[in-house]
């Protein structure tokens, strides 16, 4: 993917000329060395808490009874799977990210097209598009929650107040659709500067070359630009799913999970910070897991495709 | 993403036709349009924030109330409200303090990843990158847990570290990238020529790393400074971040438009700014680099 990556850098076992092994071992150490701390502080700070988790996650064990903690095996697995609150929360996990990352994709791929012409102003525009993703997460989800959601005074109601329009009140009609809404706002930039990197990385000389044998725009957009974005949509879609997968901030700021919005980050928090129910929480969240890493299998297929390509072309 | 670089200064085809370039100016201005919708909550929030509370709560909305900076004073706690500066100094504290360790961290490991690389690298990389793809909540309840048996409980340092494991991965994926750019002839020549590692790392390497290493950072610290799960679960009155001092904010009713309005702002100013400053290396750095 780098223009520039240069051979050997990419090629291990590229025998590297001037350097004296002093013996075998002691180089691979040497090379091996400067990687250990981050490597160690990595599995200290991120595996082990994990692995906490699953071994508490077996325990049926509530905060407020610290005595009564008992092994319950898979029980705690069982309760999740059965509870219709949490059986709704997984429900809800995969609306939003699906709905949020699909519509964002489409919206930053018009954008990105749009944008990838040459116009009076194009960088300004360009910067306003950018804003959105660049506040702070809980900032914008409070600008939406009040500024523009709130049925009196918000600016939403505000504009149709000029048209004559209803004056609903969003996030009690349409809750999951307003915290949804939010989110597409922060993430059609991200799509758009991804696919716009990837449309001017695209082979002029080939679009030139098909224009001359007279293919429409139309024709160069689904048999040359499309085929060349597949993989920006993906990195997109696999970039965009891990982060809105573990959203936590939009849930809880528009409606505190209220009204059908509870997602599983939300849900994991609420039943050990406020229920104190360990076990549970427990469960709940390697279940998070599980689904990470169904998302994570494809995802890593998708990121590695890229990288082949590097290493390839190295 | 093109090998040799066949990348030619902008798309827009040779306009041969009338039509297509009014075609053109015509989606310019849809793109002007767009971009202005995308904005307008931003601009409103902005304008709120000068707004008094009572001309801020209005329906329908006054565009042309008279400004004031009552918003601003309100939230810096003029009014007798809780100051936010506490929170915004442990946000910085955080922030800079993770994205320094993330550094000393992260560039020892993309040496070891790209210049020199150790074998088997690619899987290593990908371990890393796996530990991005744990979800949050997954481990939250043993850092709570810990937290609180070691009273690291509202202490600014755990977030430190927890937001130092949060961005490592993401930046030894970024300077990996970035390091792989320095031409290995270079340095190959410069060690010929005699010059010892650490001069090498500084005369040659760091040139060529350095906007990589720059865009690194900022990304680092803009996610410390946006975090509210962690923030939020482990830290209480002490240790209280922007984010979480936001959220104070969630239910508060008409009455503090104007102050919601200059309390977000303010917060996401830093990543405004940085992200303004930054366009291009912020895109590149948040799809690990494989976006160029």
């Amino acid at each position: 993917m780098t223009a520039t990556t240069t051979a050997p850098s990419a090629a291990p076992e590229h025998p590297r000329p001037a350097v004296r092994p002093p013996s075998n071992r002691l180089r691979a150490w040497a090379t091996r060395a400067p990687l250990l701390p981050a490597l160690i502080f990595m599995v200290v700070v991120t595996q082990l808490p994990f692995v906490a988790t699953l071994v508490i996650s077996f325990f049926d064990w509530n905060a407020l009874y610290p005595d009564a903690r008992s092994f319950t095996g898979f029980a705690n697995y069982g309760d999740v799977l059965s509870d219709p609150a949490l059986r709704k929360s997984v429900w809800t996990t995969i609306l939003l990210t699906v709905a949020v990352v699909l519509v964002s994709l489409v919206l930053g791929l018009a954008l990105a097209l749009l944008l990838d012409r040459r116009f009076k102003g194009r960088g300004v525009v360009r910067t306003l598009l950018i804003a959105p993703f660049l506040v702070v997460p809980v900032a914008a989800a409070l600008l939406w929650k009040h500024v523009l959601y709130n049925p009196e005074y918000g600016l939403l109601n505000g504009l149709l107040h000029y048209v004559g329009g209803p004056q609903p009140d969003w996030i009690s009609n349409t809750p999951l659709l307003a915290v949804e809404a939010s989110l597409v706002w922060q993430w059609t930039p991200f799509m758009m500067l991804i696919l716009l990197a990837g449309l001017q990385s695209r082979d002029q000389q080939q679009i030139e070359a098909a224009r001359v044998d007279g293919a429409g725009d139309w024709q160069i957009f689904v048999h040359l630009t499309l085929p060349h974005l597949r993989r920006y949509l993906e990195l997109g879609a696999l970039l965009g799913s891990i982060y809105i997968v573990q959203n936590f901030d939009a849930v809880f700021t528009i409606t505190s999970g209220g009204l059908g919005t509870a997602n599983l980050p939300y849900t994991v928090y609420q039943s050990f910070y406020q229920a104190h129910e360990n076990g549970l929480a427990s469960a709940a969240g390697v279940l998070v897991v599980i689904g990470s890493i169904i998302i994570a299998t494809f995802a890593l297929r998708v990121v590695s495709s890229l990288f082949r390509e590097e290493v390839g072309r190295a | 993403m093109s090998a040799t670089a066949v990348r030619p200064v902008v798309t827009d085809a040779k306009p041969p036709v009338r039509t297509r370039r009014r075609a053109g100016a015509g989606l310019g201005l849809v793109a002007w349009l767009v971009g202005i919708v995308f904005f307008l909550p931003i601009a409103w929030m902005a304008l709120t924030s000068f707004h008094s509370e009572s001309d801020a709560a209005t329906n329908p909305p006054s565009f042309a109330a008279s400004l004031t900076l009552d918003g601003y004073r309100e939230f810096f706690g003029a009014g007798g409200g809780a100051s936010p500066w506490p929170a915004l100094i442990n946000s910085a504290v955080a922030s800079i303090a993770s994205t320094l360790f993330v550094l000393v961290l992260a560039l020892p490991a993309a040496y070891a990843l790209s210049i020199r690389p150790v074998k088997k690298w690619t899987d290593v990389l990908f371990f890393f990158l796996s530990t991005k793809m744990l979800p949050v909540v997954a481990g939250l309840l043993p850092i709570y847990l810990f937290a609180k048996n070691t009273d690291m409980l509202d202490n600014i340092w755990l977030l430190v570290i927890l937001y130092t494991s949060m961005n490592l991965p993401i930046a030894v994926w970024m300077m990996q990238s970035f390091l792989a750019e320095v031409p290995v002839a270079i340095i190959e020549a410069a060690r010929v020529d005699g010059a010892k590692l650490p001069t090498i790392l500084v005369r040659v390497v760091a040139p060529i790393a350095l906007p990589g290493i720059a865009a690194t950072s900022l990304i680092c610290f803009i996610f410390s400074w946006n975090e509210l799960l962690f923030a939020r679960v482990l830290t209480g009155v002490v240790a209280e971040t922007a984010p979480v001092f936001l959220t104070g904010f969630i239910t508060s009713q008409g009455l503090f438009l104007a102050k919601v309005c200059a309390a977000s702002l303010v917060i996401s100013l830093p990543v405004l700014a940085a992200g303004f400053a930054a366009q291009d290396k912020l895109v590149q750095g948040l799809s690990l680099g494989a976006v160029k």
